[in-house]
């Protein structure tokens, strides 16, 4: 009777299905590809946008004190360096968060990570404002890691953990982390500061000072290495425990590397709303939950969504920039309404 | 062997398991059977490491289940617990390759693909190999986590109701395969089992729990007798023989 059974589950057309997963594998390879390939196109003009007509020929010259030279090595290389480390750093995060949290919706921007990365900011700034800026990051660090402990806790204690109820509760948190940070800016006078770290912003990235976001690289460098344990502690503790994963470590080490990566890119460029959640919701949905697999592919499309929001902010009024984060925000937004829909109409 | 001495485990004031004393040896099929809240599901997590008792000690092949590196355990012993995540998109061949993380940390050698290949093959998973886990049946997707923890080549494999939410076909097809893996492979199953009847049918050895003890422990025939079963559900249940097997008959 098994044996019967089981042939019956047997059933179906093998080598259709197997054909299905092939076009899988290479769909998610080519998409990749091609993403690379517009990545490295759109990243090669967007050297050239902007204010001062700065041409490919001019950089050939290689004449450092002919002034495009200088406009490219001080500030376009700098620009595209940062955003493509930002924007992929900031994706992947969102990925890990989403991962560990189980929950598609929590990113670093709806956890109040990012929020208590900049009240870090104000609070170092007032009363260790003569500090070196990596002392100022590395209380950033503990505020934003703190601030994503005291969400976690929040949300354990919750009795409707709604997929959509708990980045809600993360976006109120973080809103009344930002309040505390604009009532001490307002009152030490640190508003415009908190304005820049709130507002992402590569308009003023230049040779000297973005040179941090390497940091990000890196740690993006050591995600992939831990790919597969988040992706198992995503799977849940029983399950990862019966793997011989540490879950705890794993889970608080990554939510660690999180809180890390957000408060330096608020530290660099300032904070880029919806980054973290849309990016890695999108790649997801075609490429699936292996954090190992998606990993590439989320890095590549932060990088160029990113990189053409910011081609759009210096060409949308130029020659005026409007920031990067409010343009990141408006696509975003739309489409973190469709994805919440969407997740509705489909009832998971 | 696994050796289970004087484990003691309680959540506030209530005593979930209460100083059980066991020792299973290498081989066969043992069924942990009783009623709701006896305590079956608790032992089995601590023994698979995944709660800590508040006193006692179990031991894997001599090792202390609480002062082994994860890993190392995680090559001699898998759980498979029932609550499994299921709105995680990756597919049957990846969740059966996750069993092959303890040997090689996820990066997978000519060895692992062989591994993996026949776990998919041995659950019958072909057809499914390339579909994401959301996408399959209750039936189907226990069978993808049963093939994970087979590719995870333990000796000893802890199953905790792996019969939930099955119907009859995927109840028999899944008892089947355990009973089958303990034959062929020569692995040594501890199944948490509600039905009485699927555990004298798959089952070598019978151990029945209540409120957090151990009532009764032995072969099949010697378990299920309306004694025996009074004594653990605390109901009245004829036992008539069919095929030459006990059948406890507690439908009516």
């Amino acid at each position: 009777m098994v044996a019967e059974a089981r042939q019956g589950l047997r059933g179906g057309w093998p080598t259709a299905s197997k054909l299905t997963g092939w076009a899988r594998k290479l769909e998610g390879r080519t998409l990749a590809g091609a993403a690379l390939a517009l990545l490295v196109v759109t990243a090669f003009c967007s050297l050239f946008i902007g204010v001062s007509n700065v041409t490919p020929l001019d950089v050939l010259r290689l004449d450092n004190s002919d002034h495009q030279t200088r406009v490219f090595i001080e500030s376009r290389v700098p620009r595209l360096a940062a955003i493509l480390l930002a924007g992929s750093a900031m994706s992947v995060a969102g990925l890990v968060m989403q991962t560990l949290v189980r929950n598609r919706f929590v990113a670093p921007s709806t956890a109040g990570t990012v929020s208590s990365a900049s009240l870090g900011l104000v609070v170092a700034t007032i009363w260790f404002g003569s500090a070196s800026i990596f002392l100022k990051m590395s209380i950033a660090v503990l505020f934003a890691m703190a601030g994503t402990l005291l969400f976690l806790a929040l949300v354990q204690r919750m009795k409707h953990t709604d997929i959509i109820v708990v980045p809600l509760v993360g976006i109120m948190f973080g809103g009344v982390v930002q309040a505390a940070a604009t009532f001490l800016a307002f009152k030490y006078d640190l508003l415009q500061s908190l304005n820049a770290w709130i507002n992402g912003d590569f308009s003023g990235t230049l040779r000297g000072r973005y040179e941090l976001l390497y940091l990000v690289g890196g740690l993006t460098g050591v995600t992939y290495l831990f790919a597969n344990r988040f992706t198992l502690v995503g799977m849940g503790r029983d399950f990862a425990v019966n793997l011989g994963v540490h879950y705890e470590r794993v889970l608080y080490g990554g939510l660690c590397l999180v809180s890390l990566v957000s408060a330096v890119v608020v530290v660099v460029v300032g904070s880029i709303p919806f980054l973290g959640l849309v990016v890695p919701n999108v790649v997801t949905m075609t490429m699936g939950d292996n954090v190992r697999r998606v990993l590439p592919a989320t890095a590549i499309s932060g990088a160029l969504f990113v990189l053409v929001c910011d081609i759009l902010s210096r060409t949308i009024r130029y020659p005026y920039e409007v920031p990067v984060g409010s343009i990141v925000g408006v696509g975003g937004g739309v489409v973190f309404i469709f994805l919440v829909l969407r997740s509705r109409s489909f009832g998971s | 062997m696994i050796e289970i001495e004087n484990v003691t485990r309680r959540y506030g004031t209530t005593t979930v398991v209460d100083g059980v004393s066991l020792s299973i040896p290498v081989g066969g099929v043992t069924a942990l059977v009783g009623a709701n809240g006896a305590g079956k599901s608790t032992l089995l997590s601590i023994i698979g490491r995944i709660l800590r008792p508040d006193a006692g000690t179990v031991r894997v092949d001599g090792l202390d289940v609480a002062a082994t590196p994860g890993a190392t355990l995680a090559r001699r012993l898998s759980i498979l617990r029932q609550e499994n995540q299921v709105a995680v998109r990756i597919t049957v061949r990846e969740l059966v390759e996750f069993g092959r993380f303890p040997h090689s940390g996820g990066r997978l050698t000519r060895e692992d693909v062989a591994h993996v290949n026949r776990a998919i093959e041995y659950l019958q998973l072909e057809p499914y190999a390339d579909r994401p886990l959301d996408r399959l049946s209750g039936g189907q997707r226990q069978l993808a986590f049963i093939a994970m923890v087979l590719c995870q080549d333990t000796g000893y494999m802890l199953l905790d109701e792996p019969l939930n939410n099955l119907d009859m076909r995927h109840s028999a097809q899944t008892m089947g395969l355990i009973r089958q893996m303990a034959q062929d492979l020569g692995k040594t199953i501890i199944v948490v089992i509600h039905d009485i009847n699927f555990a004298a049918c798959h089952a070598d050895r019978i151990v029945a729990m209540k409120d957090g003890r151990i009532v009764a422990d032995g072969a099949p025939r010697e378990i299920v007798t309306p004694e025996t079963i009074k004594a653990v559900f605390g109901i009245d249940v004829p036992v008539h023989e069919v095929d030459g097997r006990p059948l406890a008959m507690y439908f009516a």
